[in-house]
């Protein structure tokens, strides 16, 4: 019986975790997330409030919730919101809907829990990835997500990146080259790339900090109940043992 | 003091049978005293639902049914209302272990013959809780209004379809619209918080009122109740279930919350397992995703669905694979007359029977496993293969356990 019982457990173990988004085929480059600091997702929401929320909503996203994260009220306004929002509303796009659609050919998706689906490595490798193409209707393209209606709204930053194509007998590799440099240099730009994805990841969840401190007391309650209640089971079992 | 307690029971006890419902149920309810690991999980599948139960209330307070504002509403939950995101854990992970604590409450009965007379019944009534269970899952998974609620729904729907003639009319019948829209969101809104709660709560009632007739069967599966102390007519190998029962499933109770709460607090999402990430994209009516897959717990019978691939015996592929996919639940309602073995317990079985249920265990979990990827050539054959197994399992029971070569079940308990 006891066979049974472990082989169970190791096949258990044996189903490999998957993961279903970012099945694009092309290895994902590893975003450093760390939600905890808050100097990086300071500078992640301001780089979000002035690059992505003019197309993409947060819209389930309260601008006070910043809060948390070490802004002040009187902060939130003056350097997150500039539409004339109130500092508890929601993190709507300035955008209309209906005008997207026309120049985009889709509504941009709200990035309230972007990080969630798509994984924080796939936003970082395609925030990373665009080049430029003039086949496509924006002139560029991206190799993570071929034909991606998003222009790369961040060039002037990055610079410009062609498409290099090498082909050998294992068949043809991708990679991407800086053509034009723009304002940052690469490993800025990394940082730039990083500290926004970081606060996508918190965006996504943003009680994730509390979560994980709520659990760690409730971790300690329990192996303390663990110890008593295992010590009150022993003490009647004496009788029947 | 303990005068006035004893004079407040005797009062109740005149009007409501509450002593006696106290010893007929845990003080003098005498169960066997050999129970092993796999006995927590009736009572920690009791735990699950009142989890549900309970935070399944705080959640319908700022959940809002329609197709509209469900997946918003849930963020909601997970931002605005104040442990919002815990109640919303508790309940998505509590679903999913509620699969993972039946499942092996089902096991345990698989291995030592719980389901052999006389608890064919309770075997039954058992199923049925399964069946709700399953009903509850889909219903549920369907709510937040994410992409892999709508369009795992709209594979589970569209099975109803494949039935001959009257499929179509079953189909909108169910739905109440041509498509799967608001007016299904809103339906399964109404079936998962009222009726089968409802249902699921008396099935488990009456499950265990059927237990506490025929008795806890035991790791041995040898029964208590036949070896009787003359003169106090109490199985000599029974003991109270309370307290002696009670104390060691709370031991059960926190060991299981730690895994939960792990769970809950530091991983929710288990790795895409509980929360799958394609359903924290809203629901579009107009964009399959690439890859359908159902939450874990439905994916071996996922796979079986698919696994048909051609038309055999008159009947279409597609309707084969619902026919698999019905069957291979339905099918453990007759494992109390499929199993013929002289005794119940797999101490006391052969090597045919352990083979066969480690081998059905390996194929629910390839299924399952199975479950998760989009097929491929090899992945349905392997899907076909397992299949086949799963089904053998209970087909060929009949046999196997038949010609098995048993061991001796001893009189009394063994330890």
């Amino acid at each position: 019986m006891k066979k049974i019982t472990i082989a169970i457990l190791i096949l258990l173990c044996l189903i490999p975790f998957s993961i279903f988004a970012g099945e694009s085929g092309m290895a994902l480059e590893r975003a450093s997330v760390d939600i905890t600091d808050n100097a990086s997702l300071k500078r992640g929401a301001e780089s979000f409030v002035n690059y992505c929320l003019t197309c993409h909503g947060a819209s389930y996203m309260r601008y006070n919730r910043h809060r948390d994260i070490g802004y002040t009220n009187e902060e939130i306004l003056e350097k997150l919101i500039f539409t004339g929002q109130k500092v508890g509303d929601l993190m709507e796009s300035a955008m209309r809907k209906k005008e997207a659609e026309e120049w985009f050919g889709v509504v941009p998706p709200d990035l309230s829990v972007i990080a969630r689906a798509r994984g924080a490595d796939w936003l970082y490798t395609y925030l990373k990835a665009f080049y430029r193409d003039e086949t496509t209707a924006t002139g560029w393209n991206n190799l993570v997500f071929d034909r991606a209606a998003m222009p790369h709204v961040l060039y002037q930053l990055q610079g410009e990146q062609k498409l290099v194509v090498k082909k050998s007998d294992k068949g043809e590799e991708k990679s991407l080259s800086l053509e034009k440099p723009g304002e940052l240099n690469s490993s800025d730009y990394d940082k730039f790339v990083g500290d926004l994805v970081n606060y996508l990841v918190y965006l996504g969840e943003p009680h994730a900090n509390a979560r994980k401190k709520l659990g760690i007391e409730v971790m300690i309650f329990l192996l303390g109940m663990l110890l008593l209640s295992y010590a009150l089971k022993k003490e009647y079992w004496k009788d029947i043992h | 003091m303990s005068n006035l307690f004893n004079s407040m029971i005797e009062w109740i006890d005149k009007r409501f049978p509450l002593t006696s419902n106290w010893k007929a149920h845990l003080s003098e309810y005498y169960a066997p005293k050999n129970f092993n690991f796999w006995y927590f999980f009736g009572s920690l599948a009791l735990l699950v639902l009142v989890n549900q139960l309970l935070t399944g209330i705080f959640l319908t307070m700022n959940y809002k049914p329609d197709a509209s504002q469900a997946f918003a509403s849930v963020e909601y939950i997970m931002r605005d209302v104040d442990y919002g995101w815990l109640i919303r854990y508790m309940h998505s992970t509590g679903a999913s272990m509620f699969f993972v604590v039946v499942y092996l409450h089902m096991f345990r009965g698989m291995m030592y013959g719980s389901y052999r007379k006389p608890r064919e019944l309770l075997w039954l009534v058992g199923m049925c809780i399964f069946f709700v269970l399953m009903s509850l899952a889909f219903t549920g998974y369907i709510l937040p209004w994410g992409q892999m609620s709508y369009w795992g729904a709209q594979v589970i729907v569209s099975m109803f379809g494949a039935i001959p003639a009257v499929g179509e009319t079953l189909q909108q019948w169910l739905l109440g619209d041509f498509t799967l829209s608001d007016a299904a969101l809103n339906r399964f809104f109404a079936y998962h918080v009222v009726t089968l709660p409802l249902v699921l709560l008396v099935l488990v009632f009456v499950h265990i009122l059927a237990l506490h007739e025929t008795g806890s069967n035991n790791p041995d599966g040898v029964e208590i109740k036949e070896n009787k102390n003359p003169q106090t007519g109490i199985p000599v190998d029974g003991i109270p279930f309370h307290p002696y029962y009670t104390v060691k499933d709370i031991v059960g109770v926190v060991v299981f919350l730690i895994v939960f709460c792990g769970i809950i607090f530091f991983a929710p999402e288990m790795g895409g397992y509980f929360l799958e990430y394609n359903n924290f994209i809203p629901a579009n009516t107009l964009q399959t995703p690439d890859h359908i897959a159902p939450v874990w717990y439905f994916t071996p019978y996922y796979s079986m669905l698919r696994a048909v691939t051609i038309n055999f015996l008159g009947i279409d592929a597609k309707l084969w694979g619902v026919i698999l996919m019905a069957g291979s639940v339905v099918i453990f309602c007759f494992l109390p007359w499929l199993d013929r073995s002289p005794v119940k317990s797999i101490r006391y079985k052969g090597t045919y029977f352990k083979t066969a249920l480690a081998l059905f265990v390996v194929s629910f979990f390839v299924l399952g496993w199975l479950g998760t990827k989009s097929p491929t050539p090899l992945y349905t054959l392997l899907a076909q293969i397992f299949t086949v197994i799963y089904f053998a399992f209970f087909i060929l029971m009949p046999w196997y356990s038949k010609i098995d070569k048993t061991k001796p079940e001893p009189k009394r308990l063994k330890e």
